[in-house]
């Protein structure tokens, strides 16, 4: 009763990153447990099998795959059923899903179906006798809560980057399974993808990410932050509250409180003041850089690395430092 | 059309939190209570639908302790007609148990639709507006920044990671709320008064067995002080250097 499912999420036939650091949450978990298996369940396109020998390099034992033509986008109520009828099937002390976009749909789709107690977006999973001990950052992550979840199988979702992905080499054996609703009989269907732009980072995985505030004064503005991004390569542009509100960049890069939530690597703030509404969507970033002209800004007061000065005059020269460092490697 | 919105009280998300001696919840002492930012805009969503289609009802639920009663009336105030409270001890945190309650009461309500906020700023999991679709059996979009009903069907405008999302969805079906959909009216003095006189029902929550209790809040460590390096652009060398040296990110 200690193996623990894990839903390991993919963009096409591609795994995404919170796939591998779910798969590390759910190893460790089972280690915990004495030694259960983690079971990995992708479901995707023709092709989507080809993620098992990564997924067992971070710990997966079996890999279910579950290939549909009808899951080249992600099919919220077929997939549900699927994970569910896995569960069923295999006596799993956990399900443990990515807290994406798709997850967050999904944790309670798969909790209901099962009768299953859900903890969504957590940052640390214990076990504690017949319960699991879990942390959830909430209140905009200004209260960390530790929540007692009780009962088998708990469904559990992991807030992204709060695990780091680890390799810990396991079988990985691929088994298969059949949708366990037809893919193309979702009631409700997507009619479009407004994508905003080929080959931009989401910014949920990004390990950089440049933001905008209104010290950018204008729209055109963000051409600095966009190029400072693109020095780096690995970066994803975001942008304050006030700035989406003001139309200059879409709803969707939004970071803060009622926006985007995240933790990269590096975050550098670039004409941000840092209203709490913003700082509760970034302040777990690993390392802060603030460039902002008012020395009072609050942003300084989280920034690791702060420079007061023009935004116009110190992005582009530290563009052009990023450029040469990243030459020289 | 007959459209249920599901509610919470929370605190004022600008406030400085402490937590409470018993260390498993906040002090609550100081704090202003309204209803949830993302639920304020669900019942904004459901007045405005139903003041463009016609006659309708605009039906508010909430769970929780004699406190959600406020809540409950400010939505009154805004134009909704009646209100439900699902009567429970304190609030719980347990998702499903309080899905469970909501879709109880709403099952044979006859609703056209269900909205619910994204998520709501205490409890941040977003989990009971999908898991009641679930256990209703309806399909289900969830963070939707624009809705439109037309001839029994709903289209929505989902946002996502990076991208926008239309969707479509027969009726009856649950809808969960994001920013920017509509603000919120301030409820007139006429629609306080009158919002005193709308019924107001208060009923036992079927909360089931509840799995998931809260058993300690904590404040977050605080980031070490910030530092200023330098100013303008001569200060880049230096931070440069930081990032390759001593924050390794670069």
């Amino acid at each position: 009763m200690s193996n623990i499912l894990v839903y390991a999420e993919t963009r096409g036939a591609e795994l995404r990153k919170i796939a591998l650091e779910t798969v590390t949450a759910a190893r460790s978990l089972a280690d915990s447990l004495g030694g259960g298996e983690v079971h990995a369940l992708v479901c995707g396109p023709s092709g989507v099998a080809g993620t098992a020998e990564q997924l067992g390099k971070y710990g997966a034992d079996a890999v279910v795959v579950c290939e549909h033509a009808g899951f080249s986008n992600f099919a919220r109520e077929a997939v549900a059923a699927t994970v569910a009828a896995r569960a069923k099937s295999g006596g799993y002390r956990a399900v443990l899903i990515g807290f994406s976009a798709q997850g967050r749909d999904l944790g309670p789709r798969v909790a209901a179906k099962l009768d299953a107690p859900i903890a969504a977006d957590v940052t640390a999973i214990e076990a504690a006798g017949d319960s699991l001990t879990v942390k959830h950052p909430g209140y905009a992550n200004k209260v960390i809560i530790t929540l007692s979840v009780k009962g088998s199988p708990a469904v559990i979702s992991t807030r992204p980057s709060a695990f780091t992905a680890s390799e810990s080499a396991k079988a990985g054996r691929a088994e298969t399974m059949q949708p366990a609703a037809d893919p193309a009989a979702e009631r409700v269907t997507v009619k479009e993808v407004q994508t905003g732009g080929k080959g931009t980072i989401d910014l949920g995985e990004a390990p950089v990410i440049v933001s905008g505030g209104r010290g950018l004064k204008a729209p055109e503005n963000f051409k600095l932050v966009e190029d400072l991004a693109a020095a780096f390569g690995n970066a994803a542009v975001g942008a304050t509250r006030a700035v989406t509100d003001e139309g200059w960049r879409p709803h969707s890069d939004q970071i803060g409180q009622t926006g985007r939530q995240v933790s990269p690597q590096l975050y550098i703030a670039v004409g941000i003041s840092g209203a709490i509404q913003h700082l509760a969507g970034m302040r777990t970033s690993k390392t802060i850089v603030a460039i902002n002209k008012d020395k009072e800004a609050p942003i300084f007061k989280v920034a690791d690395y702060g420079i007061v000065g023009d935004v116009m005059e110190v992005v582009p020269a530290l563009t052009e430092a990023v450029k040469a460092a990243k030459a020289h490697h | 059309m007959k459209i249920a919105v599901c509610i919470k009280r929370t605190p004022d998300s600008e406030s400085r939190f402490r937590i409470a001696s018993s260390r498993t919840g906040i002090d609550e002492t100081g704090l202003k209570f309204d209803v949830d930012d993302f639920a304020s805009y669900a019942v904004e969503v459901a007045l405005q639908l139903n003041e463009k289609q016609g006659p309708g009802e605009t039906v508010v639920v909430a769970v929780g302790p004699t406190p959600v009663q406020e809540v409950l009336r400010k939505a009154m105030s805004m134009g909704a007609d009646r209100a439900i409270q699902l009567d429970t001890p304190s609030q719980p945190f347990d998702g499903l148990a309080v899905a469970k309650a909501l879709a109880a009461e709403l099952k044979d309500g006859g609703y056209d639709l269900v909205l619910f906020g994204k998520h709501a700023f205490d409890s941040s999991a977003g989990i009971v507006g999908t898991a009641v679709a679930e256990l209703l059996g309806l399909p289900c979009v969830t963070s939707a920044s624009k809705l439109d009903i037309a001839n029994g069907r709903g289209t929505a405008r989902r946002e996502l990671e990076g991208a926008g999302e239309i969707v479509e969805f027969p009726l009856p079906a649950v809808v969960t709320i994001d920013e920017g959909i509509a603000r919120p009216r301030y409820p007139s003095l006429k629609g306080i008064m009158a919002a005193k006189k709308k019924p107001l029902e208060t009923k036992p929550a079927q909360l089931g067995d509840v799995r998931v209790t809260v058993t300690a809040m904590d404040l977050p460590p605080d980031r070490a002080a910030g530092r200023i390096i330098g100013e303008g652009a001569a200060a880049v060398p230096e931070l440069v250097r930081l990032l390759q040296t001593e924050a390794k990110v670069l």
